[in-house]
């Protein structure tokens, strides 16, 4: 009888282990994908630039500084490769796309033209999207981390060495927005 | 317990009661099975074997009403399809909400209809569809439509057409059971002598008959305003803004328009009960609606705000 509880306890255990395993497993691979959808998004952002920047250089061909640095904040988040890189080159690009539209201010005819309020309709619908997506990535590494935290799950975590992930967090020229708004 | 306030809590304590109403229904349904089973004077195995039958009818005539959910019920209430182009601003703002989310953009659709008013249904998220009628997307702010829609999709998220199928295939078996019983009482006189067929257990059996179903009933309403105020808290996890919807629900309930296309029996799909009137006031009454006061909706909701 004793040998019978006993071989049931460790059987037990040992589809617990198991279990937590997959359920590791699980939600490393849903941040995963989480992630890949705020690339698709950002991909999506940094597609809309060129047309963006062709249709402002029609009216300011001399605002050489400006285009140059869009361009650049461009390429680096199109070369972002974790969130962390993510995160800065989406904050820089954010700035200069600030000091674009500041540019095309200055022209009314820019402003009035068709395709220049759908680019930026088209734009500010990919930012809200950004957003969007950053919050179900960062509920996904939420619960990744909980689990990673709390026990006894954490034991397991650690045995098969789970790393907890980065937050996507708001970047300091969103927070600049919010101050603005108040 | 700790203290509900964060949305947070809310989601977790609606779940955490969703769990207890269920075994609390299930205890109910084994109970009311054995009382009714000795009654017919069946041995806890014949009695099983009738239980199997009244659940796997109740299961196919569910199964039919769950599987072809979307397409049941936007039949019924004569809803039309959009497409982005249609509407660019209310397709965005369920495509935004569904990638924060984490669900596919659902078929959207919209009702010919001044009240203001909304419902999600399909058996699952790639199956869903979230409706909306035109008085709604008229009469509410962005803000306000952004916390309707964030419900829908937690209905969506949350599976309660799956979870209210449950309930209704159990308030169904039990019916079944219930009235297969009094039939065989009324017309199964020369079955009295059947062994084990005791008096006692008539008399319960006859009782349970009677009043199972009624509580079986307002089981299911009391499973149907919890998921009503989960989606509510899950919603505000989505636009982190509890007083979008808090100040929909007002708007909503204080608009005195009928809804035309609901009836009785989609009634309690929608995010407000649609059918003006027909709420029962009183304490005792509150058991038989489908939505939870939207007071107590209204409440829950500014629990929350500024904790998230």
């Amino acid at each position: 009888m004793a040998t019978y509880i006993v071989i049931a306890v460790i059987v037990a255990i040992a589809l617990w282990f198991l279990s937590t395993y997959n359920h590791f497993v699980t939600l490393r691979n849903r941040v995963r994908e989480a992630w890949s959808q705020i690339d698709v998004q950002l991909k999506r952002r940094s597609s809309l630039i060129p047309n963006l920047v062709e249709s402002v250089k029609g009216y300011a061909k001399h605002e050489k500084q400006v285009f140059e640095d869009v361009s650049q904040a461009r390429s680096a988040l199109m070369g972002a490769k974790n969130p962390h890189e993510a995160a800065a080159a989406n904050d820089m690009l954010s700035g200069a796309l600030k000091s674009l539209f500041a540019i095309a201010e200055a022209y009314p005819t820019l402003r009035a033209s068709e395709n220049f309020k759908q680019l930026q309709d088209e734009l500010s619908d990919t930012e809200t999207k950004v957003a969007a997506s950053r919050q179900f990535y960062n509920t996904n590494v939420l619960d990744l981390n909980n689990s990673l935290e709390v026990m006894p799950s954490a034991i397991v975590g650690q045995i098969f060495g789970f790393k907890k992930e980065e937050f996507f967090k708001a970047t300091e020229e969103e927070k600049k927005d919010v101050e603005v708004k108040f | 317990m700790a203290t509900v306030n964060t949305a947070w809590d809310h989601v977790s304590q609606n779940i955490f009661k969703t769990w207890l109403i269920f075994a609390f229904f299930t205890v109910f349904t084994v109970g009311v099975v054995y009382i009714l089973a000795r009654g017919l004077g069946f041995g806890e195995v014949g009695g099983l074997g009738i239980v199997g039958i009244a659940m796997i009818v109740a299961g196919i005539m569910n199964f039919i009403s769950y599987f072809w959910s979307d397409k049941i019920v936007l039949g019924i209430s004569g809803a039309k399809p959009i497409s982005e182009k249609d509407n660019k601003e209310i397709y965005r703002l369920v495509e935004n909400l569904c990638i924060a989310a984490g669900l596919p953009t659902p078929k959207i659709y919209v009702l010919e209809d001044t009240a203001p008013n909304a419902f999600a249904t399909g058996r699952d998220p790639k199956h869903a569809a979230i409706a909306l009628t035109t008085g709604i997307v008229q009469k509410l702010n962005k803000q306000e439509l952004e916390g309707v829609i964030a419900h829908e999709l937690s209905h969506i998220g949350n599976r309660d057409t799956l979870v209210m199928t449950v309930v209704s295939v159990l308030v169904g078996t039990i019916a079944l059971l219930a009235d297969w019983f009094l039939r065989s009482m009324w017309f199964g006189g020369h079955d009295r002598d059947r062994e084990g067929g005791n008096t006692i257990f008539v008399v319960l059996a006859i009782v349970a008959a009677i009043l199972a179903p009624i509580v079986a009933t307002l089981i299911q309403l009391a499973i149907s305003r919890r998921r009503e105020f989960l989606a509510d808290a899950s919603g505000v996890l989505l636009t982190r803004y509890p007083d979008g919807l808090a100040s929909a629900l007002a708007k909503i309930s204080s608009d005195k328009e009928p809804l035309e296309a609901a009836n009785r029996g989609t009634a309690h799909l929608y995010i407000v009960n649609p059918l003006k009137g027909s709420d029962v006031a009183g304490a005792l009454a509150g058991l038989f609606n489908t939505h939870p006061p939207i007071p107590a909706r209204i409440k829950a909701l500014q629990e929350m705000e500024g904790k998230i």
